[in-house]
């Protein structure tokens, strides 16, 4: 392996340590020591990698939010109907919250609750912006396919993410009766019978 | 010796031709061409005559929108004394957005009425047989200057690079947007909310179309000091083939995205750059530097 490609690899285990015990422990809780300890290295050589703890967060939720854009961006570019579409964003996110949990948790519990460790260098929506552009191209071409109803986009935005937002919450704090993935019908055609024109 | 210019009007409104009158030096300019005929100007012969003689003359200009009857010059039909001497002469010019693309007349009668080649976006006009020899200066009214600066070149013996619409590259190669001075504030998102604000830009609030539409009123300035949007009025995009609009002063948006985009420009790289530029507060440009504060 050459020396780029290992020192990308290594990069990439040290963002899931760090990912899976901000997820658990929340960011303040969770020190360098902890994530060097559990990747195998030495603090010292992990600061090679990345100058802080912040620097981690902002990584992860650059990666997050460029996982969700990607798989955003090949919904948009297929040939589904509006309708459909929200129903593949919907499964695709509560199989998230099943497979990954700590992806979710990590967006709802760092990313969201402590917003000052993203105040330098991830302002405003920057850090999630691969997975903006690509809601708002959602919204946009289905408004243009007149499928949706034309609003304030932050207006829908808030029903559709804000909905799925809070089922994760609710599975995460383990009260739904059902699995979350048993309610994705439902849901997408709650959203599409609230947005559609 | 100096260029001869034919200048006959189709429907129109004269504005084309008013509007010439502001090109610097006026006087200077009749000196450096002889009109054979001009509506609002004394020339060398009446309408009457022109209409029933035969004269060469260098450039035609038109003005005005066509249509195949019930529109007198003179003794016959404007088109027929046009298409009469859009023979005649060497170069055919067609002034301001009705002789170009048919304007606010063809929207009245779209099936009878059109501009020399084209029927607002569509060819389809009046004087295809000529196109070799068109020269388009849409603009609701052409810039003096534009017109100016193609009877130049022309007098030049020079033909002025055209592009696919047979509009000269160097006036209708910019968007108007290219030199406004609200630029910054378009790069920053910083909206000009009130209608005439000196800060803050049009795009996203009243609807103006400087972005993409063509033209260079930002860079060969109006009267040689100002233009719509540095004054605070948006762009209504007078120069394109879709002028006239409705709802001129608004911004169609789709769920807060502007239905149109600056030319060219791919959806995703609006939206990703836009909502870079939203993050970031900049005093300087959202401090009004005259307003309510004042005393």
């Amino acid at each position: 392996m050459k020396k780029e490609s290992r020192k990308e690899a290594r990069r990439g285990q040290i963002i899931e340590t760090a990912l899976a015990l901000f997820a658990q422990k929340g960011f303040y809780a969770t020190t360098i020591p902890d994530i060097a300890e559990k990747t195998g290295m030495s603090v010292g050589n992990l600061y090679n990698y990345f100058p802080s703890k912040e620097a981690m967060a902002q990584e992860i939720i650059r990666y997050v939010s460029t996982m969700l854009g990607e798989t955003i961006h090949e919904i948009n570019e297929s040939a589904l109907t509006t309708k459909e579409k929200i129903r593949r964003i919907v499964r695709f996110y509560f199989g998230l919250c099943e497979e990954r949990p700590e992806l979710i948790e990590f967006f709802l519990r760092v990313y969201l609750a402590n917003r000052e460790v993203f105040h330098d260098g991830c302002e405003g929506m920057i850090c999630v912006a691969p997975f903006m552009t690509e809601i708002m191209v959602f919204f946009e071409e289905g408004v243009r396919a007149g499928d949706l109803r034309n609003q304030d986009f932050f207006s829908a935005f808030g029903l559709f993410m804000g909905y799925l937002g809070g089922m994760a919450f609710l599975n995460g704090e383990r009260i739904l009766p059902k699995n979350l993935e048993d309610y994705a019908d439902e849901i997408a055609d709650n959203i599409y019978g609230a947005l559609k024109a | 010796m100096a260029l001869k210019l034919l200048w006959l009007q189709g429907l129109s409104c004269n504005g084309n031709a008013h509007s010439f009158f502001n090109v610097p030096d006026m006087a200077g300019v009749l000196r450096e061409f002889a009109f054979i005929y001009h509506p609002l100007l004394p020339c060398e012969a009446t309408l009457e005559e022109v209409s029933g003689g035969d004269f060469s003359p260098d450039v035609l200009i038109v003005e005005g929108a066509l249509r195949r009857d019930g529109v007198p010059r003179g003794d016959e039909e404007a088109l027929t004394l046009i298409t009469r001497y859009a023979k005649r002469a060497k170069w055919v010019v067609c002034a301001g957005q009705c002789a170009v693309f048919g304007g606010i007349f063809r929207l009245n009668e779209p099936d009878k009425i059109a501009g020399a080649l084209y029927a607002g976006k569509e060819r389809g006009g009046f004087l295809d047989a000529f196109e070799k020899k068109i020269i388009n200066l849409p603009g609701c009214p052409v810039h003096p200057e534009w017109l100016l600066f193609t009877l130049r070149m022309l007098a030049l013996g020079t033909a002025p690079r055209l592009d696919d619409l047979r509009r000269p590259v160097e006036l209708y190669g910019y968007t108007v947007h290219e030199g406004c001075l609200r630029n910054e504030y378009f790069e920053w998102k910083v909206d000009a909310r009130d209608f005439g604000a000196k800060e803050g830009c049009l795009f996203y609030e009243q609807g103006c179309r400087g972005p993409y539409t063509r033209g260079s009123c930002n860079k060969i300035l109006w009267n040689g000091v100002n233009s719509k949007t540095r004054a605070g009025m948006p762009c209504i995009g007078c120069t394109e083939p879709d002028f006239p609009a409705e709802r001129l002063f608004e911004t169609e948006t789709l769920m807060s995205i502007p239905a149109r985009l600056p030319l060219e420009v791919p959806k995703r790289a609006y939206l990703t750059l836009t909502g870079m530029a939203k993050a970031f507060r900049i005093p300087r440009l959202t401090r009004r530097k005259f307003g309510e504060e004042e005393p």
